[in-house]
């Protein structure tokens, strides 16, 4: 069963997240209170314990905080990927914000996961989000020179 | 000792498991029972003394179901610990607290587990990304969608940052496999008994998740385990010598996440760190005073990160202690002594706990010479707990 590998079961929190990478956009939630950007998504500021919030436009950029390949034993559809890699960013914006992804060749369309060779901890990275067939419009990274 | 301390003021007077295997013909319950009613015969005590149990919430089987099967008298505490394999150690650490206040006497912990022939958690799609019973989603949702499917995986993608700051190779993890599969090959009942395992073998076996191939990985096993504890009082008329719990701990650190857990502002062991902090607060014996450990082994690298954590050495220094055979049989500080996750079997740590009270007794298979005190932690990464057990 595929597609519920990569189906996404959303909640009040999470939504907006994902709503927003389908529109291309990196959106990270943040405080209106005190301002601090916070993730994953909750309904109220850890810090100053305001339940106001919105989500903000982030750059896009980052770099690579960890990354490790995957091999099978594996499901589909990730069992014909394999071996790709699997990477946690962390964001220009705030270094303690970080996000899983993989880091793609920079395509419109489809993905083509960069060889493990090429990544290193610390590597620039930039948001870009390739169009999947059968799939949900996810954030993935490509690699920026430097 | 203060007189708000649990310091020794109860023991385990029994423990006994199955046998362990990748397949187990008897169900989840049927094994239950024959280790607890094993455990309370290795007590001396009848299942209508327990009037006290504790299990992990991902136990499948209920307190009713157990209570009703085997006798039990009016329970006074029943407890579940949640995050997995961190609630190993918890399970005993709240009997010892609700015995130590009076709220309980007797209480049996357990975990029986066909995780061997049985289902994988992390198989169930998008099921599996919903909180039982809940509108919320895990934060497994922020890792599946990327192929962060498996366990495996979200360890190693610690493990590789742990690897980037520390400087530590894979070396650093085939000491801990070897370690386990060394202790493995001296007992009897490990499942890896008879598979001697070469520093060659681990560097020449598959990749599951780069950094971590086969054999940094734990097994998959059908078994049980139960262990009773009393007040120590009562202990001194059980049948074997008793096993005082010396402190016991629970550790979930600030912002941390489950085992996806990126977002804490240091993730690498945090939950050892915090649990090991309380632990030893509460402890006349310090980490320079034990004997023997019985480290959580789901992954090796949760071992660095945990012998970190609770202070046999300092952060990013887990590679250069674990050197030339540390853990081994014969080492300063022999670790996981039955095999373990990685060797014996992985009923989700409740063997670490049972390997620990053998140690504290003299019963070992791979006996540490006088050994008067031993740490036993649950999975570091995960809202973690954590014992010291201390021989009578």
């Amino acid at each position: 069963m595929p597609e519920q590998m990569i189906e996404i079961p959303m909640d009040k929190e999470n939504e907006a997240f994902f709503e927003w990478s389908a529109k291309e956009e990196l959106r990270i939630q943040g405080c209106d209170s005190c301002d601090r950007l916070r993730f994953p998504p909750r309904p109220i500021c850890p810090w100053c314990h305001s339940t106001d919030s919105s989500w903000r436009v982030m750059s896009g950029r980052g770099s690579i905080w960890s990354f490790a390949v995957t091999h099978p034993p594996l499901l589909e559809p990730f069992l014909s990927r394999a071996p790709y890699n699997v990477v946690v960013v962390e964001i220009e914006e705030d270094p303690l914000i970080r996000l899983i992804g993989n880091v793609v060749e920079d395509r419109k369309v489809g993905l083509e996961f960069v060889k493990p060779d090429e990544l290193r901890i610390g590597a620039p990275v930039r948001a870009v989000f390739p169009v999947v067939e059968g799939e949900p419009r996810l954030l993935r990274w490509a690699l920026e020179p430097g | 000792m203060t007189q708000r301390s649990l310091q020794d003021r109860t023991a385990i007077v029994g423990v006994a498991q199955t046998r362990f295997a990748k397949k187990l013909e008897k169900s989840e319950e049927e094994l239950a029972a024959e280790a607890i009613l094993a455990a309370l015969d290795d007590a001396g005590l009848k299942a209508s003394d327990v009037d006290a149990v504790s299990s992990y919430t991902m136990e499948n089987l209920e307190e009713v179901s157990l209570a009703k099967d085997l006798g039990f008298g009016d329970l006074a505490f029943f407890s579940q610990i949640g995050y997995g394999g961190g609630g190993g150690c918890a399970t005993v650490g709240h009997l010892a607290m609700a015995i130590a206040t009076g709220v309980a006497n007797v209480g049996v912990a357990w975990r029986s587990r066909k995780r061997g022939s049985g289902g994988r958690p992390w198989a169930a799609g998008v099921a599996g990304l919903r909180l039982p019973g809940s509108e919320q989603v895990t934060a497994t949702t922020w890792a599946r969608p990327y192929g962060v499917s498996r366990p495996a995986d979200e360890i190693a993608l610690l493990a590789s940052r742990y690897m980037h700051e520390s400087g530590a190779g894979r070396e650093a993890f085939a000491e801990v496999a070897m370690a386990a599969r060394q202790h493995a090959n001296k007992n009897p009942n490990a499942i890896m008994y008879e598979r001697p395992m070469t520093m060659d073998d681990y560097f020449a076996s598959r990749w599951i998740s780069e950094p971590l191939c086969l054999f940094d990985n734990c097994l998959e096993t059908d078994g049980a385990i139960a262990v009773v504890i009393t007040s120590a009082e009562r202990a001194a008329d059980c049948r074997k010598k008793p096993v005082f719990v010396h402190s016991a701990a629970q550790g979930l650190p600030q912002q941390h996440h489950h085992m996806v857990n990126y977002w804490a502002e240091d993730p690498i062991g945090a939950p050892g760190r915090a649990c090991g902090k309380r632990l030893f607060e509460q402890s006349e014996i310090k980490a320079k005073d034990i004997d023997v450990v019985q480290i959580y082994d789901a992954f090796t690298p949760l071992v660095l990160f945990s012998l970190e954590g609770y202070g046999f050495c300092e952060r990013n220094e887990a590679a250069a202690f674990v050197k030339g055979g540390t853990l081994g049989p014969g080492g300063s500080l022999p670790l996981n002594t039955s095999g373990g996750g990685l060797s014996e079997g992985y009923i989700h740590g409740m063997n670490l706990v049972a390997e620990g009270i053998r140690q504290m007794r003299g019963e070992s298979t791979s006996q540490v010479p006088d050994a008067a005190a031993c740490l036993v932690t649950s999975g570091d990464c995960v809202p973690t707990s954590a014992l010291i057990l201390r021989a009578a």
